[in-house]
């Protein structure tokens, strides 16, 4: 019995509506932004009650100059009525732990591992909360808008290391639109910013 | 007819001698049965198996035993990106090689660390362990890969083991030998 997704956003906007800040739709993607509070109750609203059963990705953002300084996204789909949902979370800098939606959706294990690794966000509740990308006991979160793209030095002996890489005068980046490939080749731009 | 001295033989009784340098015999040796140690990291390990199938065949020089045991191995082919977090494991296995060993950079990222210059790549592996030769290319051809093993073979047969013994002597002989 397939529900359309419009039908499931009004049922998710009913049950929900004032703990929503924020409703976006874009192309034919909706997105709410939600409170850290009713994550995990919400989570759960979505996979019983609307059978949102497929978590795609956790990803994270960090708005660096902004207030709350990251968000985390969760990616949902729904494969009985294929409609996808996307949630979105604003994580002020002083929260250090979001609740775990592992026992919701398992995926989530590694999603959220990664979203620790790069952004230094902990999860409560989280089975096995260790770096995945880097090693245990590299110091830094790397893809903190804060950290440099080349790296920063560090050492743990017998384990790894990490030099900062040449640059060479900037990141390698191309100018998107139209313009011949000797205008789009990759140079050294540095990042005006 | 043959003479009767004291030296002499007779192939027809004895079989067939080579009489050559022992320097020459040990590098034709070693650089003919060259068995790599496959590291291959990344996606330039799917160019090393295609140089190690039919159509590129490895097995025409003499590699085509890949050991993954590095007890067993000649040369050390990185083949990918070495990430911090493997390079020291890479570092161990190098270690683990017995001599004379050789080490292949295959590709942009074992070579320099290629298009990856960010905090997670180590910028080439000769930051870490000595590398003979280096093959660019993202990924090297196949046909890449056996030239520079054939440039391996070139810097094995110069090598001198024993006639480093006497530099006088070591000034008569040619660049190459064998």
């Amino acid at each position: 019995m397939a529900v359309t997704a419009q039908e499931l956003f009004e049922s998710f906007e009913k049950a929900w509506g004032e703990k929503i800040s924020q409703k976006v739709e874009f192309r034919g993607e909706t997105s709410y932004t939600i409170g850290a509070d009713n994550l995990r109750d919400i989570a759960r609203f979505c996979r019983d009650q609307l059978r949102f059963d497929y978590l795609l990705d956790i990803t994270s953002i960090d708005n660096l100059g902004e207030d709350p300084r990251f968000e985390i996204v969760y990616h949902l789909y729904s494969m009985p009525h294929a409609a996808h949902l996307r949630l979105k979370l604003k994580v002020p800098e002083e929260t250090e732990t979001v609740d775990t939606v592992c026992d919701i959706w398992p995926t989530a294990n590694w999603h959220e591992r990664e979203v620790y690794d790069m952004m230094g966000i902990k999860f409560r509740g989280h089975p096995d909360l260790r770096r995945i990308l880097m090693w245990e006991g590299y110091p830094y979160f790397p893809l903190r808008k804060d950290f440099p793209l080349e790296g920063l030095p560090s050492e743990m002996p017998d384990v790894a290391f990490t030099k900062v890489s040449p640059l060479e005068g900037g990141p390698f980046v191309t100018v998107p639109g139209t313009g011949g490939s000797k205008d789009r080749e990759p140079r050294a731009r540095p990042p005006e910013l | 007819m043959t003479e009767r001295r004291a030296t002499a033989y007779d192939s027809k009784i004895e079989g067939n001698v080579i009489f050559s340098r022992f320097d020459a015999v040990l590098n034709w040796v070693r650089k003919n049965s060259l068995w790599p140690m496959p590291m291959g990291l990344a996606c330039c390990a799917i160019e090393l198996m295609a140089a190690a199938a039919s159509r590129f065949d490895i097995a025409r020089f003499g590699a085509e035993v890949m050991r993954f045991s590095p007890r067993q191995c000649d040369v050390m082919i990185v083949a990918g990106t070495v990430t911090y977090k493997m390079a020291l494991a890479v570092k161990r296995i190098y270690e683990q090689m017995p001599e004379p060993k050789w080490v292949i950079a295959m590709g942009a990222c074992a070579s320099t660390g290629g298009m990856y210059r960010s905090y997670a790549v180590l910028q080439g592996i000769d930051q870490l362990i000595p590398v003979d030769v280096y093959i660019s290319g993202c990924p090297p051809r196949p046909e890449a890969l056996l030239a520079g093993l054939m440039k391996l073979q070139e810097k094995i047969s110069r090598e001198r083991s024993f006639a480093k013994e006497n530099p006088k002597r070591e000034a008569k002989l040619e660049p190459a030998l064998a």
